[in-house]
């Protein structure tokens, strides 16, 4: 789709933009709506819009599929090493209250961590999943 | 009115035969489902029904289609076992809601007692994050999400494993 230049100029023009809001969604979880799993689903449509309009090799110039997997299990790595770093300070898993110096503090840490962990885990689930379609697609069309 | 077009867009896509149709009807049921959400105030779930059916859904179901035939083949003959069964069914569902508390009625079961009282008087102090829906998500239901987390690192996997890996990153 690159010779449609209206789509490639604002696509490359709207991208930053899809990556910036999924950033806010994620972090501000806490204080309006949002959290890990739409800022994931937010991210990995800007990864999806990029690869519609750039084609999938440009795409997995990017981000290769490796690095999607790993990050796969990143996310749901983090948020159980959260579990058990409650644990290694004398609380129960997923314990958050005892992660820092007052109770309300580790609250927000651990919340913070582990939807981190979400978004990360959906994003690359996303992406994994739409680069499995599309390049399934190419080989079937050939 | 919304839950009218709900029904209809339904009814449309089980009529509809063809299938490109059907697909960017059911992101439109995505859709209206995402506002019926909000006008019941589910503001974290509408969100993430609009994300996810109307947006990243209708575009993996958009890219099966690029591999799959346009258009649905015709039933062969009626199934009447199949509609004796959907019939009974739906109608166990349908009595199985009389019995539940009206929409919104402040006596109704689940909004008395404990956990819910607790955790809207107990969650601004004990957790401090404005947004109850996350308190509850993220730390008085931590293990569930790390429960469904793990169901979409599972899903992802299987997906890898069944429709395999693209062409350009498998001829390396």
């Amino acid at each position: 789709m690159t010779s449609y230049h209206i789509l490639r100029v604002i696509s490359k023009l709207l991208i930053p933009f899809i990556f910036l809001f999924a950033l806010y969604v994620q972090f501000h979880g806490d204080y309006g709506p949002g959290g890990g799993f739409q800022a994931g689903v937010i991210f990995a449509s800007g990864i999806v819009l990029y690869t519609l309009i750039f084609g999938l090799e440009r795409a997995q110039s990017v981000i290769p599929l490796r690095v999607v997997e790993v990050l796969f299990s990143f996310g749901v790595i983090l948020y159980a090493s959260v579990g058990i770093a409650g644990i290694l300070k004398g609380g129960q898993f997923l314990e958050y209250g005892v992660l820092a110096h007052d109770p309300v503090h580790g609250q927000h840490l651990g919340i913070l961590v582990i939807e981190l962990g979400v978004g990360i885990t959906v994003t690359a689930v996303v992406i994994a999943i739409f680069f499995s379609f599309v390049g399934r697609s190419e080989v079937d069309a050939q | 009115m919304l839950l009218t077009l709900l029904a209809l867009t339904a009814i449309a896509i089980i009529l509809l035969r063809d299938l490109w149709s059907s697909v960017m009807l059911s992101g439109i049921f995505s859709l209206v489902s995402a506002s019926l959400f909000m006008v019941m105030d589910a503001v974290d779930v509408a969100f993430t029904e609009a994300a996810v059916g109307a947006g990243v859904s209708t575009v993996l179901m958009l890219g099966t289609l690029a591999i799959t035939p346009k258009h649905e083949k015709n039933a062969d003959r009626f199934q009447e076992v199949a509609l004796l069964v959907v019939c009974v069914t739906g109608g166990a569902l349908i009595y199985g809601t009389l019995d539940m508390p009206l929409y919104g009625d402040p006596d109704a079961p689940i909004h008395q007692g404990e956990p819910a009282s607790r955790y809207i008087d107990r969650s601004p102090e004990e957790i401090g994050v404005p947004n109850m829906v996350t308190s509850l998500l993220a730390s008085y239901r931590g293990y569930d999400t790390l429960g469904e987390t793990t169901v979409i690192f599972t899903a992802g996997i299987g997906v890898l494993l069944l429709i395999g890996r693209s062409k350009t990153q498998s001829g390396k």
